[in-house]
This record gives structure tokens, C-alpha cells and sequence, in this order.
């Protein structure tokens, strides 16, 4: 098939940046998207232009590396995608393709469509841990988890910090993959003894990233990969309060 | 006379690492704080050694070409994490997973450091669990255990299908912790170039800013390489785009022997190659085995769909051939037999290169369980299909999402089409029993060295190894080293050797981008990976190896006059970064090949063609072969073999049947 | 951590929001309350009575000062939010099809409760500062409330204007409602979707309908023929 990109290049992060225009022919409905970049690049480079550069890794939908905002929606039209499992099927010969970088002030573009996403690891750094050092563990069943609290923490601990909650979120709010953190450590016992503090820490370096504020309006949870909950935004909350009521 | 000094403690094997560990120089706290050691990589083995190094008290400087420590490649593994926990009470323990790995690997490991392994692997199941990776659990609320392949027991634990991303985090938090504090600094976006070397000792690393495209002089009292396999080289692979060989081969060039780089793993069940845009292969993991199972019709050419084909049209190879394993037989016999009958014309899919991979019969067996869990008398096959179906999605999930993806195929309905692709490499810069390279103060830990695996691994072994290395293995042996380094003062990186290290790596870069040539990176990749699948892949023959290393040569010689890279070296460059790991993948394409023609034997996922028993399996050849090849770096295409005998102490080699 | 830091956080400052925002639910609760004695056949005696106990009892007295610090808390708390997630996104999408992921009322709860604020100081305005300064309200000196709502009510401006603040309060609180719930962190996977049920009830019939049924029935002379 034959599609239009028009693909956002910004050469560093200094530079303003613009769209550019691409005719691509000869797309097979097999490739994956991150194919079909690869394809573009190839003749791009053929033509001794400079190719797109995007983010990219595992292409299996678990690093989290890629990240590009398709035709309006975060890793493009599939729910539950992630841009590299997203595959041409997912569009119709002669469709114009619009893909832009995330953007928030917490994920300057760096390149083209490849953002700094490292305002994610801060605010781990910050709390989303729990402080064992290596060697200090118990043997792993002395401590018996309910299967549903195990499941819900998985469930949470499922994000692959890509970043799509803060790209889709009309106020770049960062608080689906706070939350997830806080609510996968919250809800096991080895996380109880910082409960409080990580709550706080956490969500201080949040605010001081630059990420906006929740108003639950679920694109985060809609656009997510992995499908995390918005109910774990609503535990962050109840963490948050009640660590500030208690302290 | 060898070289090679794997200091393998005195003693009984199962002692050895106990009085290891008690007898091991230490390193006073107040001195710690003085050491300095980088640690390239941040996957398993590398952000838990960077963690563990830094909790200790070191000064730890760790780096990774990703946007992130977390998005390492050891988030992609799926199924699970071997331990010898024994918690089913099904007759594991710490021997038994030994002799399970040295099995495995057909006999070409070191019993002392698959020992370790073994001993360790209990701690680190511990160990994640408390820093709440969310495993697995029964109803009771116990950690669940699953089967992998090679094995007869259930030792293995998992977090559905994404055990590699949970304790990758879980690692990574540790690591996130000590940046925190202030204990690690972490250089993200940034990629190793070479390894610098002070009066004959590892002390530094250049490496490269990605985004500004400078390059950097770091200091270290070691260097830990945790940098992954190389199975890139086959350029299709289930390795991700950027993982690259670019550390240990440029630390190979700086003296540290590569040990058994032919041991490549080709992993059964991964998604069929559906055209030439191809860019990467997908896993669909092992454990899947568990429950599916594997055949291909009885008929050659067969044009029926999956579903149409009787039960006794069927052929399930993998059950006739190792009744006493079936399924789960190791990736390599698997792997071998898929081919076996592809070759035969037997394949399915449109490029008759695929067998099928069924769950209907599982479904219906998990369908019966949950009729009569429910109270549900005589129900209907529909309905067993229905409950057996949620059960399957329990489990897997994620992964048959992932292949309705990639395939657009339901794999609940129609059985899922697999064939074998590289996955893993168990060669590696061969280290001692310290991890440490031959080059001192360079360790190797993880997927990136060579030690446990033989000639090949096992499932859910990788995690393990890469998890060993870093929380309880390199936390002691360092010492050995280090205790002897305590009176090293930081050395200065305008030291000699790190400017002379800084300007060879720089004429590199330069001469590449000079090349101006006409044809991209990308293509000499495919071009290589082709030559290396079809002639070091799966099968190897000494005819198809000699043309492989003519054709490689060729081919480098190619790369270096007709690489083109667009943009400038001073700015994010993409192209520039895949043309340095290309560079180095057409070296060590050579020596993989050339490796692969001396060890005239057929073990583990090194099948030569000309060994084989009558029945199709390998043949080892003990006499001459029960040695690790350490390669010596000569000169671009010229190497010196070293050999490490192994001593087998308690297992004695055997023909492995997983009859 | 102190108070301080805790309601100029950005979670505290949503914390402020959903609590000032459930307070004033409850006041509608309350105004609806009294509005409803409007429909007693007793010429507007009970509303009346009603009215002068709210502005002469001392306890209401003392909550009207809590609500009205409630309302300004919201107002304060809303437009320091709006202003920080404006700033959040320097680069705007060329194209963003967010409308496919969430509502438009859950993405403008800020137009909306501009608009709402804008209605309560004409609403205030009209009966609530004359009445609660002045003690007369509609006429020029009269005191029956009853009857001035009744005369206001025939005024057809004032009416739609009445009636479109109290649709776009609906949505506002059908968002705003579940929300509150959520930012207080009350919410769990077994209750989220009743709560939501619940706050769609509360948004729509009950806000929604109670509300404006007065303006409505009314203007169309089926209430208040006794007034």
C-alpha cells in the first residue's frame, strides 16, 4: 500500500522543529509500523538524506522504548499496543499518516521523534523501591501473599514506562505511572514499611518535573499498553493522604 | 601450555564456594568508599551488580545505551526464573539443578561454577521477593511453580508471562535507590567503545554521550562488562535492535580471550519470518510447552488447514522421538527436530518453514478440570473449549496477544505456526571462576561471558545466571581483586593511556564516517546475518563454515570502502551507532565460524553435520573436545586458541537422551 | 510534611478540590431541600420560613461562612491547576485525537466551572445579597422571597440562563462527583462502578431535574399558582 507520513523532525532539542512530508509505496499490511519506518529510512539514506530517528528497542512491546503519538493517539490507533506491535493492517492504502513525539515539558524532544524520558527514572529514584539490601531476604514463601493482592500488584507492576499516560493526557500528567509503583509496592507486605514516605517522596518529584495534575479524564488508562487501571491512581491518591493525615 | 587459569577452588565441589566465601580477602568499609568500578550494562546481571557493588559501599558508575537503565533486554524474557527451592516437594535440589544444567549443556561447562549457580539460586528468589517482584502465588498464597525444558521437576517461577521485566525492575529499583543516594551515577544513552587499559590492568572505559555525540573518559578502579549476548549478529534474532557485541569484542581486541563463541542458541518456539522487511523475530516462550503441543502433518505437502487435519494425520515429533521429555526436550534437540522435518517437507504456513504449536488438547484438559471444579456435570465440548480457554489465557495471555498481533491469527482458535530462531549465546569473553577476563580488572558477568551454560542453556537459566553474577557472585569475588588495590589512587583521565585509548577510537569514527559510501549499515547487517544463519545457524558443515569465513572477510571488506552513514558524528546519530556494532559483528562473525570448524563435534546448539548419531542427534566427542575454546585476539581475522580442559569431578559426560 | 506543603502539592491541591467540591454537593443537597418548599400549596409560607431561618439562625450562618470559603478554595485550587497543566505541554499536538479516549466534559471541567461560577454571582446577586443584606429581595421592599422567586421565574432570560447553568452543573458534577471519589482515593474496583452510577444520579436527576424543574414548571404556570 501507499501512504503520506508526515513525521515531526527537529534536529536537537534547541532546534524549533517542523513536519516533513513523506510518499511511501509499496507498504506490505505484514510490516509493523516500526518496519515501515525502516523501510522509509533505508531510502532516505539511499537519497543521502538523514533518516528519522525514533526510539526503539525489544520490538516485542516491553521495553517501552518506543514512543511515537500516531494520527492523534499514543503508539497509534490499536488499544493496548505498544508503536512496535502496532502492525500496517491497522491503516488503509493512500491514509495520511501524522507522527509527532510525545510532548510534555517532562519529556523534552531530544531528536525528531525521540524524547528524554529520565524524569521517569527520578522519580523512582526517589521512592519506588523497596530498601533491601542484597542479602538481607527471608526465604521467599515465609511470607504468604493472597493471590488476588499478588495479581492486582502485577497488574500494576505490568508498566513498561513508556510514557504513554503522559503523552495522552490533555495535562501531561505523569500520575498512571506514579500510581502504578506506588500501588504495586503498597499493596504487597514487603512494601509496608516505607509505605508512607515513598507515597510523599514520589509524588514530590512528580510535581517537581513538570508533569501536570490528574483530572481523571482516562485517556491515561485508555491509551496504556498494558492496560493499567485508573484505580491505581485512585490508591496513590488514598496512600498520599493518608500519609500526610498520619505523618 | 595453557594460559588459562580458571581458579576453580580446592576442594569438594559442593565446598567449594562456601570456603570460597570465607576465605576471600575483603576490602574495609572506610576503603570501599576510595574503590571506583563501572559497570557497562544495566540488565539483570548488570544493574544488580551495580546495586549490590554500591550497597556495599563502592563508588559505582553504570551505563547503558537505552533512554533507561530499565528497558535493558532482560525485560524480555518470558517465562520464568529456574531455582532450586524445591518447594513442590518434587524431588529438586541444588544437585539435581546442577546436574540438570551441566546435562543441559551438554557436558561442556565447569562443574564449580554451575555448582555455584545452583547454590545461589534459592537467595535469589529470596531476594526478589522481598524487593516485591509480584511472582506468581497459589491460592494459599505460596510462590507457583512451573515445568521448563530439560528438567522433570517444577522449579520454575514466574510472573506470567513477563518474569524478565519483574525482576528486571526489581533490579532496577535497587539500582534506582543507590542513584538516589547518590552511591551510583548513571550515564543513560551512552554506549562503551573500548576498555582502557593501565600498565596492563583494566582502569577505564571510553564511552560515547548518544544524544551530544562526544566522547567521554571514565575511570575505574574495574570495569564490569554486563553487556549481553551477540545473537545480533545473525541480524534476525529475539534480541532487541540494539543489543550489540560492541563491549566485550572491543575488550576481546584489548586481550580478554573469547570463550566458545560458537555456542549459539537457537530457540524453538519463536514467530516464523514473514517477509523481507523483517526486522526483528518475536519469542513466544518456552513455557508454552507446558501446554502445547507440538506436530506437523504426516504428509509431506499437506494443504489442509490445521483444524481439518485428523488427530492420527497428525504427527506430535517431538512426543514419538523423546517419549520420556516430549514437548519438553531442550531448545536444541527441539529446535534441531523442527528443522528436521521442515527439511523433510513437512513444514506448514505459507513458507513451509514452520511447525504448528497446538493447545486444543490442553484447552479441553483444563476445560474437564474446570468443569469438575464447578460442579459442572457432562458438559459440552463447547463449553469445555469456553472454561479451558480462560484457564490458557490465565497463563499465557499476553503472549497469544501478542502473536494475534504480529500473525493477525488467533491462536485460541487455529494452533500457533513456530519455528526455531537465535535467541541466546552461551559463548561469551571467557572468565575465571572470579568472573574476571584474562585481562585484570575486567570482569564479565551475565549473558556476556561464557562460563555456565556449556553448549547450551537451558530455559529459565538465563535470568538465574545473570541475577547470580550480580547480587552474590561479583559482590565477593571482587574482593580477591580489589583487596589487592586498595592503595590505588584514582588515576587521572588525562592519563596517557586514556588519551592514546580516546584517539584510536576517534580515528574509528572518523574513518567510518569518511567512508561516504553508497550503501546503508542496515544492509551489510542483513547481508552478514544471512551468511551466519545459513552456515553457522542451526546446521553447520565444514564446507559451508570455510565459505562462510571467505564470505565474511568479503563482506568486511565491503563494509569498510561502501558504508554509508548519513549525518555528522557530534550529534545524535542512529546510523552511526548501528555502522560501530556492525563493524565489530563482522569480526566476530569470523571467529564464530571459525570456532564452529575446529570443534569437530557435534554438542549442545553447535550441531555439525558431519557428527551425528544414526538417529540425527549430536555427537560429542569427549576425547578431544571436553575443553572451553578461549580464543586470544591476534589481529583483525587472526586469533590464537587457547584451551581450558574441563575436569568432570562428579558427573561423568554421558550421551544425553532425553528419551 | 507540612499543611503548607501538602495543599500546594499537586495531589493536595486535588485533595482541596474533591473535598470543597463533595462539600458543596452537600450544600446543593440542602438548597434543593429548601427549593422544594416552594411546591407546598401554602402560598410560600414554608419557603419563606425556610429562608428566614437561613438567614437569621446562627449555626447556617456560620456554615455559609464555610461555604463560602469552600467555593473560593475551589476556585483557588482550579485555577492554579489550570494553570499548571496549561504550562505542562509547552508544544501542543498537531493532531490529538483525545476525544476518542475521554469525554469533553471530563477534559473542561474548567469551562464549565467558569460558567457555573458566573451563574452563582448573578444568582447570588439576585436573590441572596438583597435578601441577606438589604432583607428585601425583588420588589422595592418586598420581603416575601416566594414571591420574588416567582417573578424572577417569569423572566424568560433569566430562566434559560438558569436552565443552562444547571445542565452544565449536571455534567460538571457527573464528572466532578465520581472524581472527588477518586481523588480522596475512595475508590475500589468493587465500588467504582456503582459510585459512578450513583454520581450520574446525582448529577442528572437529582441537580439536574431538581433544579430545573422550578424554573421550568414556574415560567410555565404549573407550580406556584398559589404563591
Amino acid at each position: 500500500m501507499n501512504l503520506t507520513l508526515k513525521v515531526w523532525r527537529q534536529k536537537n532539542k534547541n532546534d524549533k522543529g517542523g513536519f516533513a512530508t513523506y510518499q511511501v509505496d509499496g507498504i506490505s499490511h505484514e510490516m509493523s509500523f516500526l518496519e515501515m519506518f525502516d523501510v522509509l529510512n533505508e531510502r532516505l539514506i539511499q537519497k543521502n538524506e538523514e533518516p528519522i530517528a525514533f526510539d526503539h528497542d525489544c520490538r516485542e512491546g516491553i521495553c517501552g522504548m518506543c514512543s511515537m503519538f500516531i494520527n492523534g493517539r499514543a503508539h497509534g490507533p490499536w488499544t493496548r499496543t505498544t508503536v512496535c506491535q502496532l502492525h500496517m493492517r491497522a491503516f488503509k492504502d493512500g491514509e495520511t499518516i501524522v507522527i509527532e513525539p510525545w510532548r510534555a515539558k517532562g519529556f523534552p524532544v531530544l531528536k525528531d521523534l525521540m524524547v528524554d524520558r529520565s524524569a521517569f527514572d527520578r522519580i523512582i529514584a526517589a521512592g519506588g523501591f523497596v530498601s533491601v539490601n542484597t542479602g538481607n531476604a527471608q526465604d521467599a514463601n515465609c511470607l504468604p501473599i493472597p493471590k488476588p493482592d499478588a495479581d492486582e500488584s502485577f497488574s500494576a507492576a505490568a508498566c513498561i514506562g513508556c510514557g504513554a499516560c503522559v503523552a495522552s493526557c490533555k495535562n501531561s500528567s505523569a500520575m498512571l505511572f506514579v500510581s502504578a509503583k506506588v500501588s504495586q509496592l503498597a499493596l504487597l507486605p514487603q512494601g509496608q514499611v516505607e509505605r508512607k514516605q515513598r507515597a510523599l517522596d514520589m509524588v514530590a518529584q512528580m510535581d517537581a518535573e513538570g508533569f501536570g495534575n490528574c483530572t481523571n479524564t482516562g485517556s491515561c488508562e485508555a491509551e496504556c499498553p498494558k492496560g493499567i487501571s485508573l484505580t491505581h491512581i485512585a490508591r496513590l491518591n488514598r496512600e498520599y493522604l493518608l500519609a500526610n493525615v498520619l505523618e | 601450555m595453557t594460559k588459562l587459569n580458571s581458579k576453580i577452588p580446592e576442594g569438594e565441589l559442593q565446598t567449594k564456594w562456601t570456603k570460597y566465601k570465607s576465605s576471600v580477602p575483603l576490602v574495609n568499609p572506610s576503603n570501599k568508599r576510595n574503590i571506583e568500578i563501572i559497570v557497562v550494562g544495566s540488565g539483570l546481571a548488570g544493574a544488580s551488580a551495580a546495586a549490590s557493588l554500591a550497597e556495599l559501599g563502592y563508588k559505582v558508575k553504570c551505563f547503558c545505551f537505552q533512554d533507561s537503565p530499565r528497558r535493558a533486554h532482560s525485560i524480555a524474557a518470558q517465562g520464568g526464573i529456574n531455582a532450586a527451592k524445591n518447594y513442590q516437594n518434587d524431588g529438586d535440589s541444588v544437585y539435581r539443578l546442577f546436574y540438570d544444567t551441566i546435562k543441559g549443556g551438554d557436558y561442556r561447562s565447569r562443574e564449580g561454577n554451575v555448582h555455584r549457580l545452583a547454590e545461589v539460586s534459592s537467595a535469589i528468589i529470596d531476594q526478589c521477593v522481598a524487593q516485591g517482584v509480584p511472582f506468581a502465588r497459589e491460592y494459599g498464597g505460596y510462590l507457583d511453580n512451573r515445568s521448563f525444558g530439560g528438567t522433570q521437576v517444577q522449579r520454575t517461577f514466574y510472573a506470567a508471562g513477563q518474569t524478565g521485566q519483574q525482576l528486571l525492575l526489581g533490579a532496577y529499583s535497587a539500582l534506582e535507590r543507590q542513584i538516589g543516594k547518590g552511591s551510583v551515577t548513571m550515564h543513560s544513552r551512552h554506549e562503551m567503545l573500548d576498555v582502557v587499559l593501565v600498565d596492563g590492568k583494566a582502569r577505564g572505559i571510553i564511552a560515547r554521550d548518544l544524544v551530544s555525540g562526544k566522547l567521554e573518559r571514565h575511570f575505574g578502579h574495574a570495569v564490569l562488562l554486563c553487556t549481553g549476548g551477540y545473537g545480533n549478529v545473525f541480524y534476525l534474532s529475539t534480541n532487541a535492535m540494539g543489543c550489540n557485541t560492541t563491549a566485550i569484542w572491543k575488550a576481546h581486541k584489548k586481550g580478554a580471550f573469547f570463550g566458545n563463541p560458537c555456542f549459539t542458541q537457537i530457540h524453538p518456539t519463536c514467530i516464523p519470518v514473514s517477509g523481507d522487511h523483517q526486522s526483528k523475530l518475536t519469542l513466544m516462550s518456552e513455557s508454552l510447552r507446558n501446554d502445547g503441543r507440538i506436530w506437523v502433518p504426516k504428509a509431506k505437502g499437506e494443504t489442509r488447514k490445521a483444524n481439518e487435519i485428523p488427530e492420527e494425520e497428525r504427527d506430535y515429533f517431538l512426543e514419538r522421538r523423546y517419549p520420556a521429555f516430549g514437548n519438553l526436550v531442550p531448545r536444541d534437540v527441539a529446535s534441531r527436530a523442527s528443522k528436521e522435518r521442515c527439511d523433510a517437507g513437512y513444514g506448514v504456513g505459507g513458507s513451509k518453514m514452520a511447525v504448528y504449536l497446538d493447545f486444543a488438547f490442553n484447552t479441553l484438559r483444563y476445560g474437564r478440570i474446570e468443569a469438575n471444579k464447578h460442579n459442572i456435570h457432562n458438559p459440552s465440548k463447547e463449553e469445555l473449549v469456553k472454561l479451558g480457554r480462560e484457564v490458557i489465557k490465565e497463563k499465557y495471555g499476553n503472549l497469544f496477544e501478542m502473536y494475534e498481533k504480529i500473525t493477525g491469527e488467533n491462536p485460541y482458535e487455529v494452533p500457533m505456526r513456530i519455528y526455531p530462531a537465535a535467541h541466546y549465546t552461551m559463548g561469551g569473553l571467557w572468565v575465571d571462576y572470579d568472573l574476571m577476563t584474562t585481562v585484570p580488572g575486567l570482569y564479565t558477568l551475565g549473558e556476556a561471558n561464557f562460563s555456565d551454560h556449556g553448549a547450551n542453556r537451558l530455559g529459565a537459566s538465563a535470568l538465574m545466571q545473570g541475577l547470580a553474577d550480580g547480587y552474590f557472585v561479583i559482590p565477593y569475588t571482587i574482593g580477591t581483586y580489589l583487596s589487592q588495590d586498595i592503595r590505588t589512587k584514582a588515576i587521572s583521565t588525562d592519563h596517557e593511556a586514556f588519551i592514546e585509548t580516546e584517539k584510536k577510537v576517534q580515528e574509528q569514527i572518523d574513518k567510518l564516517m569518511n567512508i561516504k559510501g553508497t550503501k546503508s549499515v542496515d544492509h551489510f547487517h542483513k547481508r552478514l546475518g544471512k551468511i551466519m544463519w545459513d552456515k553457522c545457524g542451526m546446521g553447520r558443515n565444514e564446507k559451508g563454515l570455510t565459505e562462510a569465513i571467505s564470505e565474511i572477510r568479503a563482506l568486511r571488506e565491503e563494509f569498510w570502502k561502501d558504508v554509508r552513514i548519513t549525518g555528522a558524528q557530534n550529534e545524535l546519530n542512529p546510523e552511526l551507532e548501528k555502522a560501530m556494532r556492525v563493524a565489530d559483528f563482522l569480526e566476530l562473525g569470523e571467529l564464530m565460524c571459525k570456532d564452529a570448524l575446529h570443534r569437530k563435534e557435534s554438542c549442545g546448539g553447535h550441531f555439525r553435520e558431519e557428527y551425528q548419531t544414526e538417529e540425527g542427534e549430536a555427537k560429542r566427542d569427549d576425547d578431544n573436545f571436553t575443553y572451553a575454546a578461549a580464543w586470544e585476539f591476534k589481529n583483525v581475522g587472526e586469533w590464537e586458541l587457547n584451551k581450558e580442559d574441563l575436569n568432570y569431578q562428579v558427573v561423568h559426560p554421558s550421551q544425553r537422551s532425553y528419551k | 510534611m507540612t499543611i503548607e506543603q501538602f495543599i500546594t502539592s499537586s495531589l493536595g491541591r486535588k485533595t482541596v478540590m474533591a473535598a470543597t467540591g463533595l462539600f458543596l454537593c452537600v450544600f446543593l443537597v440542602e438548597h434543593l431541600y429548601g427549593n422544594l418548599l416552594l411546591f407546598f400549596s401554602d402560598g410560600g409560607a414554608a419557603f419563606v420560613a425556610y429562608s428566614h431561618d437561613a438567614v437569621h439562625s446562627i449555626i447556617i450562618r456560620s456554615i455559609e461562612v464555610f461555604l463560602f470559603v469552600a467555593i473560593l478554595l475551589h476556585v483557588v485550587q482550579a485555577t492554579y491547576l489550570t494553570r499548571q497543566n496549561s504550562v505542562a505541554r509547552p508544544v501542543k499536538y498537531a493532531v490529538y485525537k483525545v476525544n476518542e479516549t475521554s469525554s469533553w466534559f471530563s477534559r473542561n471541567m474548567g469551562i464549565t466551572g467558569s460558567l457555573i461560577f458566573f451563574f452563582i454571582v448573578v444568582h447570588l446577586w439576585h436573590f441572596f445579597v438583597p435578601y441577606r443584606i438589604t432583607g428585601t429581595v425583588g420588589g422595592e421592599s418586598s420581603t416575601n422571597v416566594a414571591q420574588a422567586v416567582k417573578e424572577a421565574f417569569q423572566n424568560g432570560w433569566y430562566v434559560s440562563l438558569y436552565v443552562v447553568a444547571v445542565v452544565v452543573l449536571s455534567f460538571h458534577l457527573n464528572h466532578g462527583f465520581q472524581s472527588a471519589f477518586r481523588s480522596l482515593g475512595l475508590n475500589s474496583k468493587k465500588y467504582t462502578q456503582l459510585l459512578s452510577l450513583f454520581g450520574s444520579f446525582f448529577a442528572f436527576i437529582i441537580v439536574g431535574v431538581g433544579f430545573a424543574s422550578f424554573p421550568i414548571l414556574f415560567y410555565f404556570g404549573i407550580a406556584g399558582s398559589t404563591i
